[in-house]
């Protein structure tokens, strides 16, 4: 409740220059995200790597991207789980 | 190889490379460098007039890279300093007259006649960027305060990094220190916070720029003019001298100055 008053507050009183800053840092996650692929790619890599210690996982079905939520980017990654480790690997 | 091939750039238009290009290399050659302003906006090229040298082109970019004639007889000199030179580019052609390999050679050739090359980018990230950047040692960012304007310098921050240029410097220009202060236009901080980027500079938005292209004379000429002030500023930091951003009365009253301390404070 509070988060939606003081959102309709904050939109109103926002400067200009607020909303130019706000747009353009949503606007370039997606620009740098898409011009430069391999990152994610690596941060998949980096992601499965960390995860296999832990967990038993489908890394095919794997899938790993941004998401646009409101005025905020969300990392969401989907990874099947196919089992769960007994033990910590050393 | 003694020169410094300097690229200036910005992705969008219109935000100022030429104008940028031309006050830098005169305020450059003010200070008894020999400087060469090369114009890689084939097909559109604008350079000339801005420097008010149009009337002396008889060769230009494309006919050297092509062999048509000496790299000697296509430099045209200043009007009004002898160590500056223009090599215009071609009107009639476009960007693919040229390739980046050309581009390395002749930038090499001008390295050894000239202590600093600029080069005027053209708009876009096609191959007039490619080739505008091909032999280049340094990047000048040109953003003005503007959504797109900031959007595209980080695609051609991006681009010129994956190019092997990692310490490109911002220019900011045309920034409304009025608009700033009543929160309609994104201030110094919020564009170097969004771009992560070294500054360069800040050129104001000054009426003087409209005037001074009008005649063909470059602003940092006129010392009355701020945007010349500021360029003539901007060109002693690319030598390595320690100069302010701003000067006396650009940096606002003492109150201004006051609040500026505190928030950097806080």
């Amino acid at each position: 409740m509070f988060d939606i008053i003081s959102r309709i507050f904050n939109r109103e009183t926002m400067s200009s220059k607020d909303i130019a800053k706000e747009r353009l840092r949503l606007v370039l996650v997606h620009d740098r995200s898409s011009s430069s692929p391999e990152l994610l790619n690596a941060l998949k890599e980096d992601l499965i790597r960390v995860i296999k210690e832990y967990l038993d996982i489908d890394e095919d079905a794997l899938v790993v991207d941004l998401a646009n939520e409101d005025d905020s980017v969300a990392l969401i990654a989907s990874i099947p789980v196919r089992g769960f480790r007994r033990a910590v690997n050393q | 190889m003694k020169g410094k091939v300097i690229v200036i750039t910005s992705g969008k238009g219109g935000v100022g490379k030429t104008t940028t290009t031309a006050n830098l290399g005169t305020a450059l050659a003010m200070m008894g460098n020999k400087v060469v302003l090369v114009d890689t906006d084939i097909g559109l090229r604008n350079l000339d007039v801005v420097m008010g040298l149009e009337n002396r082109i008889v060769f230009d970019i494309v006919d050297v890279v092509n062999g048509h004639c000496k790299l000697k007889q296509a430099l045209i000199r200043d009007k009004r300093f002898e160590s500056l030179y223009l090599l215009p580019a071609a009107q009639t052609k476009d960007k693919t007259a040229v390739t980046p390999h050309q581009m390395k050679n002749l930038t090499n050739e001008l390295r050894k006649e000239f202590d600093i090359i600029l080069v005027d980018c053209p708009a876009g990230i096609e191959q007039g960027f490619r080739n505008a950047i091909a032999g280049a040692d340094d990047a000048i960012i040109v953003a003005t305060p503007e959504v797109s304007a900031v959007r595209d310098a980080d695609r051609i921050i991006g681009l010129l990094e994956a190019a092997g240029l990692t310490r490109a410097r911002l220019i900011i220009n045309r920034l409304r220190k009025s608009m700033v202060k009543r929160g309609d236009m994104m201030d110094i901080d919020d564009i170097i916070d969004i771009l992560s980027v070294e500054l360069l500079g800040v050129v104001p938005e000054d009426e003087m720029i409209i005037v001074s292209t009008n005649k063909g004379e470059p602003a940092v000429l006129d010392n009355n003019s701020r945007a010349g002030g500021a360029y003539r500023r901007i060109a002693r930091r690319i030598m390595g001298e320690e100069v302010p951003l701003f000067q006396g009365d650009e940096a606002g009253n003492l109150v201004e100055r006051f609040k500026k301390m505190i928030k950097l404070a806080r």
